[in-house]
This record gives C-alpha cells, sequence and structure tokens, in this order.
C-alpha cells in the first residue's frame, strides 16, 4: 500500500443513502395504480401502438423499481452503466433478430 | 476506522466495508445484466413468433384468466414491497424485523407459486389419462386447438404461443423457487444477528436479485395475458 487507507476511503467510500419506508410504500402505490393501467388500457383498441402501451406501461414499473426498490438511483454511475449495457446488448440481439426475420420471405412469413 | 469497527466481515483485500459493499454490488449488478439476456433469448422468440402468428397469440392470450395474472402482480409487487422493507430494517439495525419481513416475501411468493400451480394444473390436467384431451394446453400431440377456438395451421400456431408461456412463466417460476431458500437463510442469519447497519450487503443482494424477479414478470403479465383489447 503506497498510500494511506485514510485517503483512498475517500475515493471508495459513496455515501451510503438509506431510502425511507414511505418511499417504498409511495413506489407499492404507484406500481399497483400502474399495474390496473395496464389492464384496463386494454379495453381500448390503439391499433398498432397496443403493444407500444403494453410495453410503456411495463417499462414505467421497471423503472420505478430499479431506482428505489434497487436503489439504482442512488448508486454510483457505474451501476447505471451496467444497466446500460444490458439494456445496450438486448435491444441488439432482439433489433437484428428482427431484421432478419422481417426482411426474410421464409415459409414463416405471414401470407401478404 | 473500519478495520476495526468489523474486522469479521470484512475481507483483507478491500480497504473498508463500503469499498467492499460496493465490490459486491457491482458483481451481483452484473449478474442481473446477465440475466436479463438470459430471459433475453426467449422474448426474443416471443418477439418472433407473435409477429409472425398474431392471431393465434391474442387467441392463446384471451383464454388466460387475466383476472388471476392481475391478482398475482399485485401479489409478487407486494412481496417486492416487503423485500424493500427488510433491506431497509437491516440498514436501520432491527434484525427481527428483517426476518419478518423476509417471511412476509417468502409467504407472498409462495402464494404467487400456489397461484400458479393452479393455472398450469388446470391447463395440463387434460392431458393426462388415455381419453380424449379436451382442453389440453400442453404443446405437444394431445394439444387441443379447439380450447383457443383455432384449427388446423392456426392451432398449431397457438402451440407455440403456449410453449413460450410455460417456457417463460416456468423459467420465471424457477428463479422464485431458487429465491425462496436463499431468502430462507438470509432471514435466519439475520436472526443470529449476522447482520449490522454496517454490514448487511447478503440482504441487499437477495433484495436485487427478487426485484429482478419482479421485473422479469411484469414483463410477462401484459406479454402473455393481456394481447390485444379485451
Amino acid at each position: 500500500m503506497s498510500e494511506p487507507a485514510a485517503a483512498r476511503t475517500e475515493t471508495a467510500s459513496p455515501p451510503h443513502h438509506v431510502v425511507s419506508g414511505r418511499v417504498y410504500l409511495a413506489v407499492f402505490a404507484a406500481l399497483c395504480l400502474l399495474t390496473a393501467v395496464s389492464v384496463i388500457v386494454t379495453g381500448y383498441d390503439f391499433g398498432p401502438l397496443n403493444l407500444l402501451v403494453a410495453l410503456g406501461v411495463s417499462v414505467a414499473k421497471s423503472t420505478l423499481v430499479v431506482l428505489y426498490f434497487m436503489h439504482a438511483r442512488y448508486r454510483p454511475k457505474l451501476t447505471g452503466v451496467v444497466i446500460a449495457a444490458a439494456l445496450g446488448v438486448f435491444v441488439i440481439l432482439v433489433f437484428l433478430t428482427m431484421t432478419d426475420y422481417v426482411s426474410r420471405p421464409w415459409p414463416l412469413a405471414p401470407a401478404r | 476506522m473500519s478495520e476495526s469497527a468489523h474486522p469479521e466481515a470484512l475481507q483483507h483485500q478491500f480497504v473498508d466495508l463500503a469499498q467492499q459493499k460496493e465490490a459486491a454490488s457491482l458483481g451481483m449488478w452484473v449478474f442481473i445484466a446477465q440475466e436479463i439476456l438470459f430471459f433475453g433469448g426467449l422474448f426474443a422468440s416471443y418477439a418472433i413468433y407473435r409477429y409472425e402468428y398474431p392471431a393465434a397469440f391474442s387467441a392463446g392470450s384471451h383464454h388466460l384468466s387475466w383476472r388471476i395474472g392481475f391478482a398475482n402482480t399485485l401479489v409478487l409487487i407486494a412481496s417486492s414491497l416487503t423485500m424493500a422493507m427488510a433491506v431497509y430494517s437491516a440498514e436501520v439495525g432491527r434484525r427481527k424485523h428483517v426476518a419478518g419481513f423476509i417471511l412476509a416475501t417468502i409467504l407472498l411468493g409462495s402464494v404467487f407459486l400456489g397461484v400458479k400451480y393452479f393455472e398450469y394444473s388446470e391447463k395440463i390436467a387434460p392431458c393426462l389419462g388415455d381419453g380424449p384431451h379436451a382442453g389440453c394446453l400442453l404443446p405437444g400431440d394431445r394439444f387441443d386447438a379447439s380450447t383457443v377456438h383455432l384449427e388446423g395451421a392456426e392451432g398449431r400456431h397457438a402451440q407455440i404461443f403456449f410453449s413460450l408461456y410455460f417456457g417463460m412463466t416456468g423459467l420465471h417460476a424457477l428463479h422464485m423457487i431458487v429465491g425462496i431458500p436463499i431468502l430462507a437463510t438470509i432471514a435466519v442469519m439475520s436472526l443470529r444477528g449476522r447482520f449490522t447497519p454496517e454490514y448487511h450487503t447478503p440482504v441487499e443482494l437477495v433484495g436485487l436479485y427478487w426485484h429482478f424477479v419482479d421485473i422479469i414478470w411484469i414483463f410477462l403479465f401484459p406479454l402473455l395475458y393481456l394481447i390485444g383489447a379485451h
């Protein structure tokens, strides 16, 4: 150890944030509300946007879980980088696979 | 300062407990990133087949009870709340509350799995035995497409929907089945006084895992139970 431990502690230890029970209850209420919304929107036909509306509600719910229940909001930026990288690779996985399926006249292609 | 505070919890390669905790949490987040891709293959398959066979997916989805799925979603979200409260209790050093909230999480998780068992058996029971298999929704020779009001090629496509239904919800349920004994272990560790406000990383990490499993269900519910307008 070339430098004193105390000096390194400053950079190694970000302040810990304790999220209160009230915040958790508020997030829980919002999640229940959004679950109800996800069911209610199926009563309306948005045409081709149905899937986007359904996924939008799910994305909103997941964001709440990640930011508050999983404390991502209070974590160092590196955690955000890991999350963004995982989502980025997932999008590449789905996007590139779909470009193949939608462009190839395979026996599986729907009749036009 | 930290070396003397909790030497039993601090591994020698870390400067202090905070740094050790950061490393452990980051490791858990990397594990979760990997889990997103693990489930990602199934979600990609779902995207492809739903694009190819929208009618069969819609018919299959309409057969699933959205009321049961909705209730189970609320149960799982409630289990995430109790898990978050367990982490909070660990942060403020209430070890009995930690065990209590984890027990509640286990109970809610078990309710979810019990409902899932009921849903599965309803679809699988007609497939058993030698007689006619009316109502069988397990993909395979005995699959009864008339249950979802389809026939011919579309009936076969509905089997793909139910393959994905069983595959995705099954993998999700497996994650919960793995999580429950881990939760129980953490609860016992808490009662034995293994955690303090300074050191309770295992509670946090199992919490991250449980919330991740919750997020997977948040996507599975609309994708499987709520396709199209009802």
